[in-house]
This record gives structure tokens, sequence and C-alpha cells, in this order.
């Protein structure tokens, strides 16, 4: 996984409440069996006129002029500011993956769904909570400053303004150490090997029932 | 000390390892797994040379993307005619021979709908930890498992370690006392609920339903109204063992028997709150208030009464609600004010894990009974949610009736929930539909979805627009 530290970037808005999954990566291209290539498809639906289908070249197709993404002065964003309840719905990890294809290290909300949050840290991707009012002030100055760019510092877990006022964040510390070192969760939990063998043991003599059954 | 509820009871369980950084290391019984968020992790586990820890937790079935008609079906995994999903279908069927899981395959005996095949094979079981690669795993929360939704890195991670890096979430209470009126069905109680909380009410909670009305509901009521925990939010929906859970588990096909059901059974029956247990938040609602819902918009959340009107944008006073309304009502085509009863359906989509179970069939079947499908309707599709209970469905002559109302009966699958194969909603079309999201371009592109229950769906089938299923008197399977 892509280690994360210290991050500048172009801001760009996504200025609607409860963005979903399916919004964040339709289900046609859900159909891959690979984790890179969804960049394209980003928020597809709304960023094209046509309807998408899978391997089709999003050059040849006509965009939608009314989705800022679409907008030159976006061009290049990696910080991506968002409205309550980002990311619901389903699972899908396709969606942290499309973000992350398109260009995006860090989300700011004020609110995030869980599993949607989740899956962010197991790819490279910050998903910042900030409260609501701060939120607004940040779309309001992205949309009002062409460039506007922001620096995140996730050491210090402070964002940092073009006029160099400092926010800070909170994040859980077990996926601050993830995103700071890139590490293989996998690899870390097989460390731990000889507890799950214990507690395996122990689980299998107080519920025999879960062992062995399927056939 | 307080005493604990469900979820603590099923999180102390499970837990190998509790972290100093909050994180703990959950240990995982049952993991499912399908064709659209496995193929990565199966991947990732062939890149580091890893096997699966314990095979026989795991048990898989495709499910989102086959197709439901009868002669595609027929024709196999080969004939699969969209190129993309016969891969990922014959990806599925590799990747579990090569590992060896054992897999229900598209046409066997006991495939289906990942959460409806579950626990009709009793392959999850009460007590059990059981994630998989679809947020609407908490389904199996009915019968008290403690149930979740995981991304595909969490698939590899479970396949690799039979555990799962989590947090411990918090506990939300929802009670729904006293009883439900005629025509209102587990469906309108969820639906009804997340109107309540909203769709980011129970963000970081798992939900434990309780109260009469869950008590008077059946395993497969429960299931529906679980299965939907995550439209409030939550990972997490839960409902306590009591004896209905135990006959449901009885003589199902991986359960325990013998003297190991009785050990079995003597567990199952701690997996309840302790009467002093403490929830960090409690909604109470009167189930008696609750009449038949229906969703306007594009959020679950965006949800009314039948017998109601759609919002409107000047009585919002919020102004991200507001903008939310605005969005809403301009994809949907609908005027606010207006009554739900004057929305018209193009198609109609009985199916999905919230609700294609025997009894859900049975409820749509006793509405169309006698009667004739709307000519303004192009399509009604009734998808069974397994083999099991198609074969259920036709032994009790239901897909007679379905077929005699003019509607179709087709082969088990995610179908027209999700619209990843050709089952899908055209541009502008309306659909009265019994699964769970109603997000745009959820059910296809352009398509607006109603989100409702098999009753309503049948009844919207019926007379060509959403209506009240309790103004029409039932058929004689009634």
């Amino acid at each position: 996984m892509k280690v994360f530290t210290v991050h500048k970037g172009l801001v760009a808005p996504m200025d609607r409440a409860n963005v979903d999954t399916d919004m964040i990566i339709p289900k046609q291209f859900l159909k891959s069996i690979k984790r890179t290539g969804f960049g394209p498809n980003l928020f597809d639906e709304l960023r094209y006129l046509d309807e998408g289908q899978p391997g089709q070249s999003g050059r040849e197709r006509p965009l939608n002029p009314d989705f800022p993404l679409n907008w030159s002065r976006y061009q290049g964003a990696s910080i991506l500011l968002a409205r309550e309840n980002f990311g619901c719905g389903s699972s899908r990890e396709h969606a942290p993956w499309a973000l992350e294809d398109y260009g995006f290290r860090v989300i700011i909300a004020p609110s995030y769904a869980d599993i949607f949050f989740n899956n962010c840290f197991k790819n490279g991707l910050l998903p910042i909570v900030l409260n609501e009012n701060i939120v607004s002030n940040l779309f309001r100055e992205a949309e009002q400053n062409p460039g506007y760019q922001l620096t995140v510092d996730l050491p210090r877990q402070r964002l940092i303004k073009p006029d160099g006022e400092e926010l800070s964040f909170e994040i859980d510390p077990f996926y601050k150490q993830c995103l700071l070192e890139g590490l293989d969760e996998i690899g870390l939990t097989l460390k731990q090997a000889d507890a799950i063998h214990a507690y395996e043991a122990q689980h299998e003599i107080d519920c025999p029932w879960l062992f062995h059954a399927i056939k | 000390m307080a005493g604990k509820t469900l979820y603590d009871k099923l999180w102390d369980a499970h837990l190998v390892q509790q972290r100093a950084d909050g994180s703990a290391l959950l240990y995982i019984d049952r993991h499912i797994l399908h064709e659209v968020t496995s193929p990565q992790a199966f991947e990732g586990l062939r890149l580091a040379d890893r096997r699966p820890w314990r095979l026989d937790t795991n048990i898989a079935t495709p499910d989102h993307n086959i197709s439901t008609d009868r002669e595609e079906r027929a024709a196999g995994v080969d004939a699969i005619p969209d190129e993309t999903s016969r891969i990922q279908v014959k990806t599925l069927d590799e990747n579990c021979e090569s590992f060896g899981i054992r897999e229900f395959k598209m046409n066997e005996m006991g495939q289906g709908i990942v959460h409806v095949m579950g626990p009709e094979l009793g392959a999850s079981l009460p007590g059990m930890t059981v994630v998989c690669g679809d947020s609407h795993t908490a389904t199996h929360g009915a019968f008290a498992c403690l149930a979740h939704g995981i991304g595909t890195s969490e698939v590899e991670h479970v396949l690799a370690t039979q555990c799962l890096v989590t947090k411990k979430m918090k506990n939300l209470l929802i009670q729904v006392d006293g009883e439900l009126g005629t025509g209102v069905t587990a469906k309108d109680v969820i639906l009804a609920v997340i109107g309540e909380i909203g769709t980011a009410g129970g963000n970081g909670y798992a939900i434990e339903f309780a109260g009469q009305v869950f008590r008077d509901m059946s395993i497969e009521g429960r299931m529906t109204v679980c299965n939907m925990a995550i439209e409030a939010g939550a990972r997490v929906g839960m409902v306590s063992v009591d004896d209905k859970t135990i006959a449901y588990f009885k003589g199902r096909r991986f359960a325990p028997t013998g003297e190991m059901w009785d050990r079995a059974v003597s567990y199952w029956r701690t997996l309840q709150s302790d009467s002093d247990a403490v929830f960090d938040k409690t909604v109470v609602i009167s189930g008696s208030d609750i009449v038949p819902q229906v969703s306007w918009g594009t959020s679950p959340e965006m949800v009314v009464p039948v017998t109601g009107s759609i919002p409107r944008i000047e009585d919002e006073m919020d102004p991200v609600k507001r903008q939310a309304i605005e969005h809403a009502l301009k994809y949907m085509g609908l005027q606010g004010g207006s009554p739900v009863t004057s929305i018209p359906v193009d198609r109609v989509f009985i199916g999905s894990c919230t609700n294609s179970r025997i009894e859900d069939l049975r409820a749509a079947a006793a509405i169309a009974d006698g009667r004739k499908v709307a000519s303004t309707v192009k399509q009604v599709l009734v998808v069974p949610g397994s083999q099991m209970v198609k074969a259920q469905a036709e032994s009790e002559g239901l897909d007679q009736i379905f077929i005699e109302a003019g509607m179709e009966w087709r082969e088990p699958g995610c179908s027209m929930c999700l619209a990843m194969n050709a089952d899908k909603l055209g541009a502008g079309e309306h659909c009265a539909s019994t699964s769970n999201r109603n997000f745009e371009g959820r059910q296809g592109n352009g398509g607006r979805t109603h989100l409702l229950s098999p009753a309503m769906a049948a009844a919207a089938a019926i007379a060509g627009h959403i209506t009240d299923v309790r103004s029409l008197k039932q058929g004689s399977m009634a």
C-alpha cells in the first residue's frame, strides 16, 4: 500500500449529501476482476452524458458540462471536499479504488458511511472528518479561489490552508500508523498466528458445531 | 456492573486480541463469497503466496451478475453472453476449485443470493460471526449473528487469517412496541425506522431490534429488517434468539444434529441482551402507528406512508436537505405535494436479498391471485432468492399464480436489485421494487426506484400505480 505522510493538492468540491457508492462507481464497472483502471468511470453517471460501458474510452464520451470535476479549474485535483454520509450504500471497495485511480488521496467530509470509511484506509486514501461548518467554509473558499490547494500533514494531523491557517483533525491511531507506514495488514495479523491458533482451539472446544460442518 | 448487550456478548465471544490503540482481532466463523467482491482477494492471496487459514468456514455462490432468464441459465456458465460477467462467474468457479472452497455453482440446488442461501442451508447459525463482501450481510443478524459487510481487502484478510481487524461499535436499541396492523409487514417496519433515524442514523452503531413487533415477526421477516440496517447507516442489525429462531434451524443442511444440536441450542438460548444492559442510544417506535411505506426519492430515508404525499421543497428548512429534496424530485420526475399513490409504475421487481424468500413470494402471490397486471405496466419480474425458494414456490403453485397474472417467473439471483445483469430499468421508468436501495441509477441508468413490500409491489403491478395494498381485497390464498 502507498505510504501517506504529507500531501499538497488541488481541492475539488462534490457538493451533495449522501453520495452513495453506486454514484461513485456504477455497477456495470464492478465486473472487472482487477483492482485498477476504475478512475475513468469515477462518478460515471454524473460525469458523462451517455451511459458508460466497461472497456469504453472516456475520451470519446460526451462530458457533462455542469459537473465540477469536468471543469478545467479542477483538473488534477487530489483532495475531494464532500458532504455528510459520503460513501453510503454498498461495501464495494471499487469505490475507493476508483477515487484513488482517478488521483484522489484525501477526502474531507463531515461524516462517512462505516464500510466505505474503513475501505479507504486499505488503499492509501485518507478520509478526514471535520465539522459541518468548517467543511462549509472550505467549500466556499475552494469555490471562490481558483487553484485552491490544501496541505494535509498526517503525522501532525493538520490541514494547512493557503494563508497558513492550520486546522487539526482526529484520526484513529491504528489507521494513522497503517497509512504512515503503508503496512500490509495481513502480514501484521499473521504475526499473531499463535494467538489466533490458541483462540481457535478453545473455540472448537466451546462450539464444536462450528467446525468441519461445511462439506 | 451493567449487563451485556447481545452485541457485547457476541463481540466478547469472538475476541482474539484487544489492542491498546482500540483496534481488535475478531475471529470469523463464517465467510460467504460471491463473484463480484472476491476475485481481487484471491488474486492478492496468490501474489503473496498465501493459503486460506481454514477452508471449512468459507462458502461461495454466484449471485450478483448471473442471468435470471431460464434459457440463458440452462445454457450454463460458458454461454453467459456478457463477456465480463462470464469471466467473473468463471473466475469464482476457478478460485473455489483451486483453493478448495465449497461453492454452490450457478445451476446447483443450494445456489442463491448469498443472504438467502446462507440461512436456508444452515451455513449461518445463531451466535456466529458472519462476514461477506456485501453490505447486506447484516441479514444474518436476524438470528443473533454478529454479521456485517466487508470490503475486498478484508475478504482477503479473512481468507488469510480467519480474523478481521476491527473496532467495537456502539450499541443502538431500536424498540418497536405494540402490534402491526393488517397489511403492514417487516419491510414497512424497517422503511419506517429508516425514515425516522435517517440513512446516517446508525453510523458507528450495531443495532439491536427489540420489542413485541419483532417477537411476533417470523425469522424471514426479521431477516428483511436486519438486511436493511445498512440503509440506516449501521453495518450490524440483530434480533435475539427465541423459540422461533431455534425452530427455524432445526433440520437445516449444515445445522448440527443429535447431541451437538442440544449443545448448540443451550448456547443459543443465552444470545439475548441482559435485562440491565446499557445501550448508547435507544429509539422507541410504536408499531401500531406504522402503515405501508413507499420511498419517493433517491435515498432510503426519503420514504413516506402510502397515505402521504411527496414532500415539498419549501417545507424543508435545512439547506443541505432542501438541496437533496430538490435533486431527488428532479431525478424522480415528481411534483412535491402530490399523493404517492399518483406515481405510475412502469416495471415491478419482486426479489432481492431483502424480499425474495418464500414468505415474500407467498405475500405477493396472495395479491396477484386471480388478478391481472395493469396493461400500462411493461414488466413484472418475480425472482426467487434461491434454488430452494424457487423449488418450494413451484411446489406450492405460486409460479403459476404469477404467470397467470402476467408476471415473469425467473431464475434465482440478485437481478434488478442492482441491475448488473440484463434485468434493468430504462431511463425515466418508475419501478415498484422490493429491493433495498433507491439510489440514482441503481436499477438502471436513469431508472426511478420506489422501495416497498412484496404485497405493495404486487398491488402496484395490478393497479398500474403505487397503491395502498390495504384497499385491495385479498385473493383466495389470503
